[in-house]
């Protein structure tokens, strides 16, 4: 791996950018590998490197039914955050909020990691009360988050809205500094490079159809679009294609599939200094480097795969936008595309092994699984390599429904981004 | 947004609607007979079908009833509506190939 830094940039440069390597090599598959990870989002992408990195696992392979990244990694809104409710969460989020602040030396790759701060609105009572006491939950696990008046987070994001007229005024704010944003691509390609260069293939345009079993049901191969590949360990990490995959192994999941939108208007200067959340009113924004501001909407009632919204469902995100931050009522938007998340019965995630030997599954992410990528990735690569979980994603297990030991996120208020 | 047939009141708009999941997922009739893994698939465990899914809608700002419906998840593309206690009209997924 040719590795980045400033004087590689100078040495380029005097050669005018022509002589840089690819960033992974083109990998077609070979016959057998040791473990197989399906999606070649980050999270999958991750795992991959984890388990070559810290596991020793070196004859692996990633296959990716379309281009890497090009899942819920590329489409989503990149807040990250770990002010979770419950210990389980919290020790979960925050697990990947550490390895955000130092994954861009490690892979040596600038994921752009920028800890601007989340600030989530409250606006009833309801919200004032239930982010007080996540406040509190989150000290005593050592988690970073502070409630903020409506003076004090209009001083921490000057274009917000905090005037008494509003439909839903602002009655103050919690905010995590620790929190911020990541370039989603880069995360991709980061653990791309890095997994390639520990001898990982990157298998692209590569769909798994099937998923062969033994006599006794350990996994045997998979059958993709590029032919046959043996191999006894799967991870499959497919996010809102999960059940579907999880189907060629014949597992019933607790997953429902839905579309949830994102847009980004038009560039203008750097006005935007952190990230805003509103889960009542429902609305997301921060600002790009690039100038853009890039809003997150809601999901669509029904389950689908389309990977596009309904218009009415961003619409009313404008709305809200609107109201919050005035200033941008006479801005454009230039695109808007969908993503597909798997939603699980109580919104936490599953990093698990199932009934079916070899087979692991990392799923049920849903609306809020980019902030936990070095960490779901680090998790599901430990599990898969010792056919055990980690004591943190213990709990994040698919028998907790039938023993109804949910990880209730749902009912504790956050929408999940 | 979705034009969805209500078998009741006919084509209307997706906002007069509200949707209430899969449809024929049936509780069981003796809840004492019934094991943890029998009750976690009732509860919580769905089809979440890439294809022709089977799903309960409500004219909720309408004629307020239930009814089912088969939708392509592919593409939202409605095959059919039907009222509750009607099984579920493959035929129609055949017709509409
Ligand atoms: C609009 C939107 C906004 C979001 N905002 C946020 C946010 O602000 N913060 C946050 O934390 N999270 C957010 N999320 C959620 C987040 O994007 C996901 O939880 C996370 O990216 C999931 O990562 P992944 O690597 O598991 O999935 P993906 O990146 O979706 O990767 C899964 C991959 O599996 C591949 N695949 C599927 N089936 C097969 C098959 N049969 N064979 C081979 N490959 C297959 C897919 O092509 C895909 O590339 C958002 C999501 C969306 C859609
Ligand atoms: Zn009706």
């Amino acid at each position: 791996m040719q590795r980045f830094s400033a004087f590689a940039l100078v040495k380029h440069a005097l050669s005018g950018h022509q002589h840089w390597q690819p960033q992974w090599r083109d990998a077609t598959p070979k016959p057998a590998y040791d473990a197989v990870i399906v999606g070649g989002g980050g999270h999958g992408l991750g795992a991959a490197y984890y388990l070559a990195k810290e596991h020793g696992l070196r004859n692996i392979a990633v296959l990716e039914k379309g281009w890497i990244g090009g899942g819920n990694t590329g489409r989503n809104t990149t807040i990250i955050r770990s002010n979770y409710l419950f210990d389980e969460s919290a020790a979960l989020y925050d697990h990947a909020l550490k390895l955000w602040e130092g994954l861009s030396q490690d892979i040596n790759y600038n994921v752009m990691f920028s800890q601007r701060g989340v600030l989530m609105l409250a606006h009833n009572v309801h919200d004032e009360q239930s982010f007080k006491r996540h406040i509190h939950a989150n000290r005593l696990n050592g988690v970073d988050n502070e409630w903020l008046t409506p003076a004090q987070a209009k001083e921490f994001c000057p274009p917000l809205n905090i005037s008494g007229n509003m439909r839903h005024p602002v009655l103050g704010a919690a905010l995590q500094r620790r929190a911020g944003t990541a370039r989603h691509d880069a995360v991709a390609w980061g653990y791309a490079r890095a997994a390639d260069a520990l001898g990982v293939d990157i298998i692209q345009n590569c769909e798994v159809t099937a998923i062969h079993r033994d006599a006794f049901g350990h996994v045997t191969g998979v059958t993709t679009s590029r032919g046959e590949i043996a191999t006894r360990k799967i991870g499959v990490s497919a996010a809102g294609n999960s059940s579907v995959v999880m189907g060629m192994a014949g597992l019933r999941m607790p997953l429902e599939s839905f579309p949830l939108q994102a847009l980004v208007s038009e560039p203008i200067k750097p006005i935007f200094p952190c990230v805003v959340m509103s889960n009542t009113i429902h609305a997301y924004m921060s600002q790009s480097d690039k100038g853009e501001l890039v809003i997150g909407a809601g999901t669509d009632a029904y389950t689908s795969y389309t990977q596009r919204g309904a218009l009415h469902i961003s619409a009313h995100t404008l709305e809200a936008i609107c109201e919050l931050f005035p200033d941008f009522r006479r801005m454009r938007m230039l695109r808007n595309w969908g993503g597909i998340v798997d939603v699980t019965p109580d919104r936490s995630p599953i990093i698990a092994k199932t009934p079916v030997p070899g087979l692991y599954v990392n799923c049920g992410w849903g609306t809020g699984g980019f902030k936990a990528t070095p960490g779901a990735a680090h998790l599901f690569a430990w599990t898969i390599a010792r056919g055990e979980p980690h004591t943190i994603n213990a709990p994040f297990n698919l028998e907790r429904f039938a023993r109804g030991m949910l990880i209730d996120e749902a009912a504790a208020a956050a929408v999940a981004h | 947004m979705l034009l969805i047939t209500c078998p009741f009141c006919g084509p209307r708009p997706e906002l007069e609607f509200g949707y209430a999941g899969e449809a024929h997922v049936v509780r069981a009739q003796d809840p004492r007979e019934v094991s943890d893994s029998q009750w976690t698939e009732y509860l919580y465990q769905r089809s979440n079908v890439r294809g022709v899914h089977a799903e309960r809608w409500r004219h909720a700002h309408g004629c307020a009833q239930f009814f089912n419906a088969l939708r392509d998840t592919t593409t939202d593309h409605f095959v059919a509506t039907y009222r509750i206690g009607e099984s579920r009209p493959d035929a129609a997924v055949e017709a509409g190939r």
